[in-house]
């Protein structure tokens, strides 16, 4: 064909145009008789009326390409819509600048602002870390939250989600991590980075308000994609907003918090995206590669050897139903290194934040505490804790059974040891910032009400220095 | 004639070529100008189906393709221990001098430094007639490892027609030249022309899908012994077994896994993190030099090797790392070492497999696996094995195999986990339950078992005490009834119960805090040596025996729950240190006294 030679031509300039559309379909469209386009590659979807949609190539050969529109494909037509592959893959522009904007979700200003002047331009899909290069994080992060910093230690480059449900108050935990996690005792630059998933106007609103009010808001970046935004947009949001943290942080060596929410609305759109290719569906209808596209997403997070910056990740995602073995909460938490859980009982009952702390962890907790970071009893006292607590939820079914008359002695002290556990190291009010001196000695005030004897995983030795309890 | 063809799709991690009529199947390729790695996996006509190694992104139809004319082998000689490989043997720390913090594409290095000069002491002379297997020599490779240099398994044999004298060579230098014998003068597959044969070097290449030879299999009735008293004490491992370690995220998979690298009594650990985090891998790199192995007193980085294809490097290379792996450790196996993989997480191999196979457009079967999967598990998994390796002098060694199942949502009955179970003989089940209240490791003692517990009780009889499994037997008792007694406590209440039943939910209690709960981040709890876990197992069972003789006596309850001893009991893991067994005697003598104490009369052990 000798439109081959013109397509070259084209290329060398930047973009090759094409307007045989095969096929509309879903987020989808089929572009017929490409010659020269590359996997992964941008493409400028152009309607009959000149307006401008963004997308990628999902597959490319036999002169066919599927593109993905991350703007939807209504309003578009099978004639008069053209097709420009830009030749390069989708690109974030990224400079100091971009600190105090609001973009939106695939990237562009959203505040009325022109165009920050970009410094580098940045493939937004990143490239996997050497695990070689990376720096094993261990600097304890202090949120202030009790429960976090006692017992679901953060730690710089950690990537720590918060799995919720729907009307919980994520939200309002998250944002106190936000605003109270500053790094203390160092100079060092620190910056959020917030991405709104299709969550509504009033949660992103909540968040922007919030870092406005602390101050946070000119060291912050917000991308916003919101409930009636496009769906497929979401597939691009959480990596603009990465590839800017990752600037951030190791190119400007700032300690860059990032908060993603909500995960589930983008496997939503990655599922869209996959039956709408009619791809052999692995769980629950998502896509059988579900689990590495969502790595892609939570492993940029770390810090590297020689580099001064951190990104630390707290995605938020909802859980279906509140079950925690549905799919996109289940390949998560294989991903990132822990989970913060939140239990509808203890949300019922009032408490903020309502932290299930049996089905939350943090793996690597046990490198950010302890002598020389929080202090030497940390580990130990916070394990004995879980314990206690553990044992409390099974007498509290008890009671539910036989009764409160039915129990012993030591079950009505571990009952107690329930009560003052949610009522006095639990609970805290959304602007009350603890330091981990604090949040200690309430750990062992809990622990305390036990006999010496029934606290086995804490050394004598502190036992001897901290035990408050007169047995 | 190596195949010289062009890309016509792509999609993802899968690449379509044609004019690859000279390819052959699992043949090494060179896709498009960015030189990624490829490897054939289909062929239709002159089309190849080509799964790519690195990211895909950017690439174009019309580029070309070059076949290597060689399947995806990996590189065997010294240095190899302390390297971290990609899924494909490339060294991560070379990569980074390429191309940086992360991980560039289309980078080709040797995976081991074939400039670095090893001291090489050969074992035979001129003249003498070897076979494939037959070592010729020795370098020294860590302070651990000694590293035999074999005639590879696909070399003719033959005559040695000179050999170098004993100094210090690099990998490129010819060790040692053999003449073919004439044929039906070798065991191996003679080319019968008589003449020489491929020069001895210190390394050889082998494709990492097809197991090493060996000349004979062993029953594995050696316990590997890991240092973890759930595992060793309840479900032990033989060496050049096979185990498997299933159970939800938070359930301590990895944190087991790595216990077993760092304290297996094996010579050579071959550490595979497929698919996982990256952080994980980055903690053995930064933890393990800094470890003594406790048996030697040297770094555990120098009989490690690591394996890492994080989660997010590309998937296909995911597939290969498993078998990358374990060709690594046949080879050690192979020089007479004991050798423990540990692959992290073979689900993730799974879905490698059914990525691809879904881009293959193939059948599937449950929940989008390929059929094949069972049949894959069963092939690697059973490259474990206690061997006599081929050639002269005689070796023994074995490869243990032990694989991480990450079930979605915890389920046992999903694919993966299910065609595990039927090709390994260790089980080890997680479970989420005690892991959120804490007991770690939360290896659930009812769901789990071991195949080899008979054949290892002989040798835990004969090395450590003849009553070993009597009183095993015992503790597992205790940890059964209690099962059955929750169930009326759960209905009840615990005072429902005679004191008798009483004494057992208090002693198994016992167990479970003072003997199958294990701090892998305490110092002294971390690694227990067979001699205090037989200790700390006879005390506890001796407890229960004592506390019944003791009820039978007129002592109450409460009595035996107010006894100080039960502290200390609980506490011995962590306050007692391996060799200081005289402590543990006088924790034996102390409760002795007590139970004398409650009931006034002494009772017989």
């Amino acid at each position: 064909m000798s439109g081959s030679d013109e397509a070259a031509a084209a290329a060398s300039k930047g973009g090759v145009q094409y307007s045989k559309i095969a096929e509309i379909k879903g987020p989808l469209v089929i572009v017929d008789d490409v010659e020269n386009a590359a996997f992964d590659e941008l493409v400028e979807v152009e309607t009959s009326d000149g307006e401008k949609r963004l997308g990628k190539v999902l597959e490319v050969g036999n002169g066919k390409a599927i593109v993905q529109v991350f703007e939807g494909t209504t309003g578009l037509s099978v004639s008069g819509t053209n097709a420009k592959f830009v030749g390069k893959v989708m690109e974030m522009p990224v400079s100091r600048e971009v600190l105090g904007r609001v973009f939106d979700g695939l990237g562009r200003p959203k505040d009325g602002l022109p165009d920050p002047i970009a410094d580098r331009f940045i493939d937004i899909n990143g490239e996997p870390m050497n695990p070689e290069q990376r720096e094993y994080p261990k600097d304890f992060i202090q949120t202030g939250v009790s429960v976090i910093d006692g017992m679901i230690t953060l730690v710089r480059g950690q990537k720590l989600p918060i799995f919720s449900g729907s009307g919980m108050s994520h939200n309002l935990l998250a944002a106190q991590i936000a605003r109270q996690a500053a790094v203390i005792g160092t100079d060092d630059e620190f910056a959020v980075v917030f991405a709104a998933i299709g969550v509504q106007y009033s949660e992103a609103e909540y968040f922007k308000r919030s870092l406005e009010e602390s101050g946070a808001l000119k060291r912050s970046v917000l991308f916003l994609n919101l409930a009636d935004d496009p769906a497929i947009e979401r597939i691009i949001t959480p990596r603009v907003a990465l590839t800017v943290a990752e600037y951030l942080a190791f190119d400007l060596g700032m300690h860059v918090l990032v908060i993603l929410t909500d995960m589930t609305n983008y496997a939503e759109a990655l599922r869209e995206i996959s039956a709408a290719r009619e791809e052999v569906p692995g769980r629950k209808g998502y896509p059988g590669y579900l689990y590495t596209d969502l790595s892609t997403i939570y492993e940029r997070a770390g810090k590297l050897v020689g580099k001064k910056g951190s990104v630390t990740q707290v995605p938020i995602l909802s859980m279906p139903s509140d079950d925690i073995t549905h799919p996109i909460p289940d390949l998560t938490g294989y991903i990132t290194e822990g989970q913060i859980v939140l239990g509808r009982d203890l949300f019922r009952q009032g408490v903020y934040p309502p932290v299930n702390i049996l089905m939350s962890l943090s793996r690597l907790m046990k490198d950010g505490i302890g002598e020389g970071s929080t202090r030497e009893d940390h580990g130990e006292i916070s394990n004995q804790n879980y314990d206690a607590y553990s044992r409390a939820q099974e007498v509290r079914a008890l009671a539910g059974i036989v009764g409160k008359a039915g129990l012993t002695e030591i079950d009505l002290k571990y009952m107690g040891v329930g009560d003052t556990f949610e009522k006095e190291f639990l609970s805290q009010s959304i602007d009350e910032n603890r330091n981990v001196d604090e949040t200690l000695s309430i750990l062992w005030k809990v622990v305390s009400q036990l006999p010496k004897n029934e606290l086995t995983k804490v050394k004598d030795k502190y036992m001897d220095q901290y035990y408050q309890g007169t047995d | 004639m190596a195949a010289q063809g062009r890309i016509v799709w792509v999609s993802g991690p899968a690449v379509k070529a044609d004019g690859m009529s000279d390819a052959k199947m699992y043949e090494t390729v060179v896709v498009g100008e960015a030189k990624l790695v490829g490897e054939v996996i289909r062929l239709t006509g002159d089309v190849a189906f080509i799964q790519v190694y690195e990211s895909t992104s950017g690439l174009k139809p019309g580029e070309p393709v070059v076949g290597t004319g060689n399947p995806l082998s990996v590189l065997l000689g010294p240095g190899i221990i302390g390297q971290l490989y990609d899924g494909i043997q490339r060294p991560l720390r070379e990569l980074s001098k390429a191309s940086g913090s992360f991980i560039g594409r289309g980078i080709t290095t040797t995976p081991v430094d074939m400039a670095k000069k090893y001291h090489f002491v050969p074992s035979v002379s001129v003249g003498d007639e070897v076979a494939a297997g037959n070592v010729i020599g020795t370098v020294q490779e860590t302070d651990l490892i000694d590293h035999s240099i074999m005639v590879p398994p696909d070399h003719p044999g033959g005559k040695i027609a000179s050999v170098v004298p004993e100094g210090d060579y690099d990998l490129e230098a010819e060790l040692a030249t053999v003449e073919s014998a004439a044929a039906g003068g070798s065991s191996g597959d003679s080319d019968s022309d008589g003449s020489s044969a491929e020069p001895l070097k210190m390394y050889h290449r082998w494709p990492v899908r097809k197991p090493r030879p060996y000349k004979d299999r062993y029953d594995p009735t050696v316990p590997l012994l890991t240092g973890q008293r759930v595992i060793d004490t309840f479900f032990p491992i033989a060496k050049g077994g096979t185990g498997s370690i299933p159970g939800a995220f938070g359930t301590g998979k990895t944190v087991t896994l790595h216990q077993i690298a760092k304290w297996a009594d094996s010579q050579v650990v071959v550490y595979i993190g497929c698919g996982e985090r990256g952080n994980e891998m980055t903690e053995v790199l930064v933890e393990f030099p800094h470890l003594t192995d406790p048996r030697s007193g040297k770094p555990l980085m120098d009989r490690t090797v690591l394996v890492a294809n994080t989660s997010n490097m590309p998937v296909a290379a995911r597939e290969a790392s498993i078998y990358t792996g374990v060709t690594i450790a046949e080879y050690y196996r192979d020089m007479g070492k004991d050798v423990v993989l540990v692959a992290d997480s073979t689900s993730r191999w799974a879905e490698a497999l059914r990525e691809m196979s879904g881009r293959l457009e193939e059948m599937p079967a449950e929940e989008g696996y390929p059929s094949y999967l069972a049949s894959r598990l069963a092939e690697f998994y059973e490259r474990a094995g206690r061997v006599r390796a081929a050639g002269s002098p005689d070796r023994d060694g074995s490869v243990t195999l032990v694989g991480a199942v990450s079930p979605s949502g915890g389920d046992f009955t999903e694919p993966v986990t299910t065609h595990t179970m039927r090709f390994i003989k260790t089980f080890w089940a997680l479970d989420a339950k005690l892991a959120y209240s804490r007991h770690y490791p939360s290896i659930n003692w009812m769901n789990s078992y071991s195949g080899y517990l008979a054949d290892i009780a002989k040798w835990w009889g004969q090395n450590v005490s003849e009553d070993w499994l009597d009183l095993r037997s015992d503790a597992y008792g205790i940890l059964q009834r209690e099962d059955t007694l929750k169930e009326i406590v759960r209905l009840l209440g615990p005072e429902a119960l005679p004191d008798e039943e009483k004494l057992i939910l208090e002693v198994a209690r016992m167990i479970k805090i003072g003997l199958l709960q294990q701090n892998s981040f305490d110092d002294v709890d971390t690694y227990c040596s067979p001699d205090k876990q037989y200790r700390l197992l006879k005390m506890l069972v001796e407890f229960y025996k004592r506390g019944q003789t003791a009820l039978k006596e007129g002592a109450g309850l409460a009595d035996i729950r107010a006894m100080p001893i039960i502290g200390s009991l609980l506490k011995a893991r962590m306050e007692i240190k391996d060799e200081e067994t005289q402590k543990l005697d006088q924790l034996g003598a102390q409760m002795a006294e007590q139970f004398q104490g409650i009931t006034g009369v002494k009772v017989a052990s």
